[in-house]
């Protein structure tokens, strides 16, 4: 069979994994695909070299094809959501000097963390986030929304600079995708206090995304694009392939970091503090089970929602989100496909088994650190 | 009338700054300020408040300067130029160029095209004459592990240097590679046992 060359994009982050074990396993090959990866020296590069098609398709944060959908963020463009390509793996961490100002505080307590920053005297603290429009950016501004009269001042910063951000006091904290808030802390310049999941436990962070108009005109390339993803993304969540999957993403040119910096991400071991025992972190970054691939459309009416949209916009979002294609492309692979394609977010206290096609299915929790829930339906009705 | 726009160049490399100042100041335009690091980014951005800020696509700090251009009061109106996508030719041009442009101010469309056709010109330019630089460069290099290589075959089959240089040419055809490619391999191994 001949190949179809595929031009996808993607920034050097631990979780653009399932892009390259897509290629690197031949999951893409076996589809017909030579799936040739673009390395983009940042997001807006990214977006705009989809945009304008001169990528076919890019890992892009969760929030981009939601906020170009809705017309923010510089480039209007129908962008759609094929599925998504990880769930969390993202982290919070503080200066050393931050660290020693507010005293101990167990990881993973977001609500003590937040009592602690709250506490701070003197100027807002500037926290690094990698892009505007990113999970992170929203799991932040979330959290501290909560606590009334806190002020914080959010800075952009590439990832591979935020160590030197955190150094040089440019920022006082970050939250950033791994291998950078462990290269932070191999570089003994900042503390991780907590990770993304403990201000929600479910975040689509990575998503699969292509232009609307692509995938209506390439039907069957968009198809055998996620059937490759889905089975790299199914590959990456067994247990055992975790060394060899390491160690692929070490030695490959996509990721250019050693190999025991991308190990706690993929094995959910951080070292929170220089020379520290790991903490051992459930669900750190999943990429297939629980049916972390399914573009859930209630996820993306909450992105929309976070991003201060109106009904109107919660619909748009809703429709980038494309379940629709998930399960008529997918189906043929054997994927167990959830009975709905919203769901109330946060609802989740525990793992929970719901109705699929197959029945099987059990969704893990997605509370948020705060309890409230989001049910997005009422709109849709 | 065209004196009046300011534009921003923001560029870590003092000698790209100075190409695309003289390309500039050349076409007309004076009030053109340079800035290098991200710490002063933000602070230029408000200080200067300039009308156009060009950045080279594969410059990291995009990301930054876009936060900064939809985050701060002063320029509530910052557009990404690459928006404007009724000039495909121009986004093209820009985009293979290598040039993003975020337009501060709601300017219009027939004077911000001068100022970035020059500046598309000029990146053209200089991206032509660093791949030309690195390719002369890699040339060197290969050289010299050629030369190194070739050394070695003499020494140890007792060769001269044409029949050394024959015998990897004839082993690099054999397995479909490069000269450079045995070479390299060569040079390894001798480290390696040496």
């Amino acid at each position: 069979m001949s190949q179809t060359t595929l031009n996808c994009g993607y920034v050097p982050l631990v979780d653009c994994a399932p892009l390259v074990i897509a290629k690197e396993l031949s999951f893409a090959s076996e589809e017909g695909l030579a799936l040739n990866l673009v390395r983009q020296p940042s997001w807006s590069a990214l977006r705009d070299m989809l945009a304008l098609g001169h990528l076919d398709a890019a890992q892009m944060l969760s929030p981009m094809p939601v906020a170009m959908s809705i017309g923010l963020g510089g480039l209007p463009a129908k962008v759609d959501t094929l599925m998504v390509l990880s769930v969390n793996g993202t982290v919070f961490g503080v200066s050393n000097r931050l660290a020693a100002d507010i005293g101990h505080v167990p990881f993973g307590d977001a609500h003590a963390m937040l009592e602690a920053l709250s506490l701070q005297k003197g100027k807002p603290l500037r926290i690094g986030v990698p892009f505007h429009y990113s999970m992170h950016r929203l799991l932040l501004s979330y959290w501290i929304s909560t606590v009334p009269g806190l002020t914080i001042e959010e800075v952009t910063v590439p990832p591979p600079r935020m160590a030197d951000a955190i150094a040089d006091g440019f920022v006082d904290a970050f939250w950033v995708g791994e291998p950078w808030g462990s290269v932070a802390v191999q570089q003994n310049v900042a503390q991780l206090m907590m990770s993304g999941r403990d201000v929600w436990q479910f975040a689509p962070e990575k998503v699969l995304a292509v232009r609307h108009d692509w995938v209506e005109a390439n039907a069957d390339i968009g198809r055998r694009l996620m059937r490759a993803v889905y089975q790299a993304s199914a590959w990456l969540d067994e247990a055992q392939n975790k060394p060899l999957a390491v160690e692929i993403l070490g030695r490959s040119e996509h990721l250019s970091v050693s190999p025991d910096l991308i190990d706690p991400a993929l094995t959910g071991r951080i070292v929170p503090k220089l020379n520290a025992h790991p903490e051992k972190i459930e669900r750190f970054l999943r990429f297939h089970k629980h049916a972390a691939t399914f573009p859930w459309r209630s996820q993306a009416a909450w992105i929309a929602s976070q991003l201060g949209a109106d009904a109107g916009g919660i619909q748009k979002a809703k429709k980038c989100f494309r379940s629709d294609l998930y399960r008529q492309n997918l189906t043929g692979l054997g994927a167990d496909m959830p009975g709905a394609s919203e769901k109330e977010e946060g609802a989740l206290q525990f793992e929970t088994a719901v109705a699929s096609t197959r029945g099987h299915m059990i969704l893990a929790p997605d509370a948020f650190f705060d309890g409230r829930t989001f049910d997005f339906t009422d709109a849709f009705r | 009338m065209k004196k009046d726009l300011r534009i921003l160049v923001v560029e870590p490399n003092p000698e790209r700054v100075r190409e695309i100042f003289d390309a500039l100041h050349k076409a007309g335009w004076s009030d053109v300020r340079a800035v290098a690091q991200i710490s002063a980014l933000e602070r230029t951005v408000r200080d200067f408040a300039p009308d156009i800020v060009l950045i080279d696509l594969t410059n990291p700090d995009r990301d930054m300067l876009e936060h900064i251009s939809h985050a701060t009061e002063a320029s509530k109106r910052a557009v990404a130029l690459f928006v404007d996508q009724t000039d495909e030719d121009l986004t093209q041009a820009a985009l293979t160029a290598g040039v993003s442009a975020y337009v501060v101010d709601g300017l219009k469309m027939d004077r911000i095209k001068p100022v970035l056709q020059t500046a598309i010109a000029r990146f053209r330019m200089m991206r032509q004459m660093h791949s030309e630089l690195d390719a002369a460069k890699q040339a060197l290099e290969d050289r010299k592990t050629i030369d190194r290589a070739k050394g070695i075959v003499m020494r140890q089959r007792n060769l001269s240097e044409d029949d050394a240089y024959n015998l990897m040419r004839k082993t690099a055809m054999g397995q479909n590679r490069k000269v450079i490619d045995v070479a390299n391999a060569l040079v390894t191994a001798a480290d390696l046992l040496s």
